[in-house]
């Protein structure tokens, strides 16, 4: 048993401890580590945005647009920089009250800029894609006629999981997507389709959270692993 | 019919350089703008050489000059194994001949063939045909739907059990004077789900308001904080009660994930809510905060897109919103024309879908080849 003697890690371990210390109850410890890691975080991110979003995006440019424009270069495409600019500190107006309702316009922009350039790739992405995935599976079809002679000609396991696994998705992504149509009654031939459906969903759902369990889990063996080898050093 | 006109005379502008280079096809080097980009890009294909074969073979060279001048330069050497190389330092509009040059075992490189092209950028990109197509689908049924609900139509929607809990839920936490919790996941303004969150807050909101009941909103984006302040605000102005709505009600918290989650669960603990809602995305946070909230004893509703995490809200939660119903709920709560009208609308494009489907398992099932033509529309440069 080798305790560590290096202070930061013995600050990180009574930190977690005070975080695990939650699984018995909310106490002072828990209190004292949550505001620790609200208020550090968000100074943290507050100087990681400025250097890596506000200085390259905004200042930069700005300073390259002015310096050119100043040094008789005329305008440049970096003095583009001030729309976002003025955006930006139109947010900032929600600080004094009489004028807060500006801000109103910067997020407006926002929004409706971003929607309009986000509309296509969610149309690739999340609609067209995914009907092309249905169908296909690299360059051949995920279902076709022939999977089925191959698997009568020359029966194996690989056969006919390549012959069936196609009509099921099929099958399944067709189930689902009856289940989220709203427009009607489920009831009758579209209640039985969505029923399939939701079977369809709760397999995919039962696999995911198996899966992601596992990763979880990984989490924690990690964080053991730190207290009990880089800490305590009882494990090597 | 003019857009139509307009749409095809870009398809035929844009497909132009691919003929052009068709054309060129039996050449033994061709040189051509590469299609559906910005410009600044030249592809040059060549025949592979016989000197391949021998031993020693160096690979190809490709050299460039701007058209008329004496002197080509060298932008690609040793190429092994591949007969393209793209040029993306080419100026638009100026033209360039590429000279390939073979490399072999002795002697001076032997020249393969020329070629002359021009860079360009494209206004279309067609390989986005299908994606303008179903843009423009969609719209079109969204728009007739939401001009059919304007006009007084009932357009009927199916029960949705998670939202008929909703009013149920917060008026469970009336009952025992407790606060409502809502949460409105950790991603920023732009994530389709954030702002479903944010409709479903601004309706919540009317109802805690109505009842005079407390409401939590911490905040994981300062900018989905100011927006959800103001539709809060909004909400309560709406009921008549503007002096009710509480500024520090809707706060921003952190952007760090677990920093976020160990406030939150404090919340829980501390202030007790008799409700929690979670809407929006989330991602690993999303057992732990439903988690603690189920040991408070709270009644929990969660909707979110994220289909990792919907396993964990389904098994700690006692409603959950499922991908499209959270999109839905707006829609469903509120019964706005213009909601309603887009519920419909994606409604139909899904059917839509779905028709797609079985018309393409069918053709697969006629004959491949005429399934695969089907499949290829819906292909996209991601595919």
């Amino acid at each position: 048993m080798h305790i560590s003697t290096d202070i930061w890690i013995w600050i990180a371990a009574i930190l977690t401890l005070c975080i695990y210390s939650f699984l018995y109850k909310d106490n002072p410890f828990y209190k004292f580590a949550e505001h620790l890691l609200v208020g550090v975080s968000a100074g943290y991110f507050f100087v990681i945005y400025f250097w890596n979003l506000v200085v390259p995006n905004l200042l930069t440019p700005l300073k390259t647009g002015f310096g050119t424009l100043f040094s008789g270069g005329g305008f440049t495409g970096d003095l583009a920089a001030l729309v976002p600019g003025i955006l930006g500190l139109i947010i900032l107006t929600r600080l004094i009250p009489k004028i807060a309702w500006m801000s109103r316009w910067a997020i407006g922009f926002y929004f409706g800029a971003f929607q309009g350039i986000i509309i296509t790739g969610y149309m690739q992405a999340y609609i067209l894609a995914q009907i092309y995935g249905t169908f296909m599976k690299g360059a051949d079809p995920v279902f076709s006629i022939a999977y089925f002679g191959n698997f009568f000609g020359d029966p194996s396991w690989g056969k006919v999981l390549l012959a069936v696994s196609g009509p099921l998705m099929i099958v399944g992504v067709i189930c689902t997507l009856t289940y989220f149509f709203f427009s009607t009654e489920h009831k009758g031939f579209v209640g039985g389709v969505a029923k399939i459906g939701i079977v369809f969903l709760m397999i995919g759902f039962g696999a995911s959270f198996g899966y992601t369990v596992m990763a979880r889990v990984s989490l924690l063996i990690g964080r053991l692993q730190f207290l009990l080898r880089d800490w305590l050093g009882i494990i090597s | 019919m003019r857009i139509a006109s307009l749409v095809c005379a870009f398809l035929v502008l844009a497909a132009a350089p691919a003929l052009a280079a068709a054309e060129k096809a039996g050449a033994a080097v061709v040189a051509g703008d590469v299609p559906n980009d910005a410009g600044g890009a030249i592809d040059v294909t060549w025949q592979p050489s016989p000197a391949e074969e021998e031993i020693g073979f160096k690979g190809y060279e490709v050299q460039r000059r701007v058209a008329g001048e004496p002197e080509f330069a060298t932008v690609a050497e040793s190429v092994v194994g591949e007969t393209t190389f793209r040029d993306e330092d080419a100026e638009n509009g100026v033209a360039y001949e590429y000279q390939v040059r073979v490399l072999g075992a002795e002697g001076a490189p032997t020249v393969l063939g020329t070629a002359e092209a021009k860079a360009s950028g494209q206004w279309f990109n067609t390989a986005r045909s299908n994606a303008l197509a179903g843009v423009l689908f969609t719209s079109f049924v969204i728009i007739f739907f939401i001009l059919r609900a304007r006009g007084g139509a009932e357009l009927f929607v199916r029960k949705i059990a998670g939202l008929e809990a909703v009013e149920e839920a917060i008026g469970r936490a009336t009952e025992m004077g407790k606060p409502i919790l809502f949460v409105s996941g950790l991603a920023d303004a732009s994530e389709i789900s954030t702002i479903a969150a944010m409709t479903i807050l601004a309706k919540v909101a009317r109802k805690t308001a109505e009842y005079e009941t407390p409401l939590i909103v911490p905040c994981y984006d300062p900018i989905v904080m100011m927006v959800e302040k103001e539709m809060v605000r909004q909400a309560y102005a709406e009921m008549g009660k503007p002096d009710a709505f509480d500024e520090d009600s809707v706060f921003f918290v952190t952007q760090s994930q677990f920093g976020y989650v160990a406030a939150v669960d404090g919340i829980m603990l501390r202030e007790k809510p008799a409700t929690n809602f979670y809407m929006g995305a989330f991602y690993a946070e999303s057992l732990i905060l439903a988690e603690t909230g189920a040991a408070t004893g709270a009644i929990q509703i969660a909707g979110t897109d994220r289909v990792t995490q919907l396993p964990f809200f389904i098994t700690a939660c006692d409603y959950t919103l499922m991908g499209e119903e959270l999109y839905a709920a707006t829609a469903y709560l509120g019964r706005d024309p213009l909601f309603l009208g887009s519920l419909k609308g994606q409604d139909w494009s899904k059917a839509a879908i779905i028709l797609a489907l079985i018309v393409g398992t069918v053709f697969l099932i006629i004959s491949t080849d005429l399934g695969l033509w089907f499949a290829k529309l819906f292909e996209t440069a991601a595919s």
